[in-house]
């Protein structure tokens, strides 16, 4: 099944691709620069020890969010 | 090559690419040690250049700022790109990590739009193999129209064939800048259109940018573009309106904004780019060693033991390697002032030398051992990719002091580990995005145990703490720490409220960094302290001996001292009696001096925290620069003792019976708070762009840290 969460939501080591962010402006661009753009799959790597940032894995890259910027995208993810 | 090019001197290119693309190693390789730092005019984002050669064409490089896209939203892009616009260097290299091509493109794309003659040099091959990719470089450059370079620059891999292909590129001289045209589809594409021909008919910029280039600034909302545009009169209005009917129309009908557009079709872009160029070996999906390495290094447990222990250990380090090469440079200043003061018949030109400069500028250059083993601990740090580690721990904590994960780095470089400084470290802040906490941080990293506050650490935590050196100044650096994050705190509640701004951040994979690089990187750092040794505090040392000098005893009081000592000889009294006589005229002439008196005016208001004359003439001095501290002190010692001494300070010290515990500990405390050396506050102003906070920092530090030191000698003294 197939289903969409957001990302702040997903487990270590749970993957997904990207559906959208709903972000403009900084956040948005600085998020985009980075590769996180829809149809980007994603791998949770893990949480920051006090569980925040999050650490994720772009195709070739690591990457750390926030928990309350991770909220602006929402993810498929497979059940 | 030809002619031409040798005789028109040499060419410029400039060096860009993402963060962590391997670029520093890449301009290392390339200039070898001729090369200089500075800072752009104007903003304090760091200017690298240097020069190389080949067939005797001479290569003038400069090192562009890392960025990850050309839109002007931090300093280090708009510097980049006003860069290329005004001074359109001959070629630009973009360095690409392999092993992340994909994202490294974004910023080529960017440059392609813009059109200046580019080069591709694929950097970290070795490392994007052993992920399994394999590349098709030669079917890159072609769909590219560019020429394509494999680099692996730690080992100075594709450093001539790079160098080869710039020649080439820039043989006829300049080349006119060839703008690369992408579709952004049917929605974005006719407005597009009709704003690049409305720039055109107005040469909006076109000296600088392709017209179509500024359209796009435009859409993506672009702050300076705008700003330009709404200098220039009418057009400014009319673009904006464009911007804003498409903006609206992509929102009613995408539910999306023309920058998301825009991004998305660049990525469309690479990703047609790379097709059939780029693939990965699916069987060796294994997850990188870097990824495993994160696991333990950033664990919730194990994570923040080990960043604990690896700093602890870095003090332990530096102490146990540094005391040996310490030693000597002292023994070897107190060997020079010795002979000179046999060489020299005594007088003021004798004592200039010998209390002004050798004690001064030895009591700053004896520390050099420790600093340089410090910033080789922090660029091992820096370059191993460990530090993005310690921000992303550390981010959760410090929002909860209203500072950002990225806070971390200005800290850590003013001295967060010790032995730091806090000018690159208020510099460092830059790349904070928020306004607030990049004044937050400003404001605090001074609080940081700072290279030039160091000796006096160890000096005093020698004397006091001898058997607990390490552990207690790692409570000093604590407790730098725990003031900056509550300082920062009250100051984002009260002056400098707002909310927090995003953490999106690289963390770049574990590297196992250069000794070359690592070495580069402790000598610039080093090279500062000792530049700054030999000039500012070399000055400040001489005017400050003049002020402890000057004006001399009167004639009277001279005469006075020298019957007193003919009596004493012929009394037949023995050396010692004589010293002490000697010791009182000095502290007599000292007292009668312009630094003497303020010294003793300020006592009343000192006495409070424990310090006397002599401490207050040091910490007066210390406004100017920090390492003046310990250099004043050492002054004030040898000119208040007799002649024939040559004690260190740290034995004189241990002998005084002035000194005592709470007098140490509050000194360290204020030493460690008050107001940043003279240097730092000039850095804050430029950085804030206000003398008004510099100048806060100035008298809040002082307030506070003489508030602190205060209570910590009262509470102790009553202890005791």
């Amino acid at each position: 099944m197939n289903k969409t969460i957001p990302l702040r939501q997903m487990q270590a080591g749970q993957s997904g691709v990207i559906a959208e962010v709903a972000s403009g402006g900084e956040l948005g661009r600085r998020i985009r620069d980075m590769g996180l753009v829809p149809g980007s799959p994603i791998l949770i790597i893990g949480r920051a020890p006090l569980k925040d940032p999050v650490a994720l894995r772009l195709k070739d890259f690591t990457l750390t969010l926030r928990n309350n910027e991770a909220d602006f995208i929402q993810v498929h993810v497979d059940e | 090559m030809n002619e031409a090019s040798r005789e028109s001197g040499p060419i410029t290119i400039a060096l860009a690419g993402n963060p962590n693309s391997g670029k520093t190693t890449l301009f290392n390789a390339l200039t070898g040690s001729h090369q200089h730092v500075g800072n752009y005019p104007g903003v304090t984002v760091e200017k690298k250049e240097g020069f190389a050669a080949h067939q005797g064409v001479r290569i003038h490089v400069i090192d562009l700022p890392g960025t990850y896209s050309l839109t002007a939203y931090s300093q280090e892009e708009l510097v980049a790109r006003n860069y290329l616009a005004e001074e359109r260097p001959a070629a630009v290299v973009d360095v690409i990590n392999a092993g992340s091509l994909e994202r490294n493109l974004y910023l080529c794309v960017q440059f392609l739009e813009l059109g200046i003659p580019l080069i591709l040099a694929l950097n970290m091959m070795d490392e994007a193999r052993s992920k399994g990719m394999t590349l098709n470089t030669d079917l890159l450059a072609k769909r590219l129209h560019a020429p394509v370079v494999e680099t692996i620059a730690r080992h100075g891999q594709g450093k001539n064939r790079l160098l080869r292909e710039i020649v080439e590129l820039t043989r006829e001289g300049r080349r006119p800048w060839r703008p690369l045209t992408i579709s952004y589809g049917p929605d974005l594409d006719p407005v597009l259109t009709e704003m690049t021909a409305r720039i055109e008919a107005e040469s909006f910029l076109t000296d600088r940018y392709p017209a179509r280039w500024t359209a796009l600034k435009y859409l993506e909302g672009d702050e300076e573009i705008t700003l330009l545009g709404r200098k220039a009169g009418a057009l400014g209005a009319v673009l904006e309106s464009s911007v804003k009917t498409v903006a609206e129309h992509c929102r009613k009908t995408l539910n999306t904004y023309p920058e998301a557009i825009i991004a998305d079709y660049r990525y469309g872009f690479i990703a047609s780019l790379l097709k059939g160029v780029l693939t990965h070996d699916t069987h060796a999906q294994r997850i990188a060693v870097s990824d495993q390495m994160d696991k333990v290094l950033t664990h919730t447990f194990l994570g923040p033991s080990i960043m604990a222990l690896l700093l602890f250990g870095i003090y332990e380090l530096t102490f146990t390697l540094g005391q040996t090469p310490m030693d000597w440079v002292e023994a070897f200043f107190s060997w020079l002032g010795s002979t000179v003061t046999g060489l020299m018949p005594p007088g003021l030109l004798r004592s200039m030398l010998v209390s002004g400069v050798i004690d001064g500028v030895g009591g700053v250059l004896g520390f050099v051992p420790l600093i340089a083993i410090m910033f080789f601990c922090i660029a091992f740090l820096e370059d191993s990719g460990y530090m993005a580690r310690i921000a992303y721990m550390l981010d959760r904590v410090f929002r909860i002091f209203g500072l950002h994960g990225c806070s971390v780095m200005p800290f850590i470089v003013s001295g967060g580990i010790a032995g730091g400084c806090a000018v690159p470290g208020v510099m460092a802040s830059r790349t904070l995005r928020s306004p607030r906490e990049k004044l937050a941080t400003l404001l605090t990293a001074p609080f940081m145990t700072c290279g030039a506050k160091l000796p006096l650490f160890i000096l005093l935590s020698g004397i006091f703490f001898p058997s607990h050196q390490a552990s207690a100044l790692f409570v000093v650096t604590l407790t730098g720490w725990a003031a900056a994050l509550v300082v920062a705190r009250i100051l984002r509640s009260t002056v400098i409220r707002g909310p927090a701004t995003p953490f999106v951040m690289e963390l770049p994979p574990y590297r196992w960094p250069t000794l070359r690089g690592m070495c580069i990187h402790t000598w610039e750092r080093t090279w500062e302290y000792i530049k700054k040794a030999g000039t500012v505090i070399l000055a400040i040392s001489i005017l400050i001996w003049a002020a402890m000098t000057f004006p001399q005893l009167p004639e009277s009081r001279v005469q006075e001292f020298e019957i007193r000592a003919a009596e004493l000889e012929a009394d037949g009294a023995d050396q010692e009696v004589l010293t002490a006589l000697e010791n009182e005229r000095g502290q007599a002439a000292l007292l009668h001096s312009m630094a003497g008196r303020l010294g003793v005016a300020l006592e009343p208001i000192s006495r409070l925290a424990g310090f006397d004359w002599k401490i207050n003439i040091a910490l007066t001095g210390g406004f100017a620069a920090k390492e003046v501290i310990i250099s004043t002190l050492g002054t004030a010692y040898s000119l208040g003792e007799g002649e024939v001494e040559t004690e260190s300070l740290g034995r004189r010290i241990s002998k005084d019976p002035n000194w005592d515990l709470p007098r140490a500990v509050s000194l360290m405390l204020f030493v460690l708070l008050y107001a940043p050396c003279f240097v730092t506050i000039v850095a804050i102003a430029r950085e804030s762009g206000s003398w008004g906070w510099a100048l806060f920092s100035l008298g809040f530090n002082t307030v506070f840290a003489f508030a602190l030191a205060v209570s910590v000698y009262q509470g102790l003294s009553l202890i005791r």
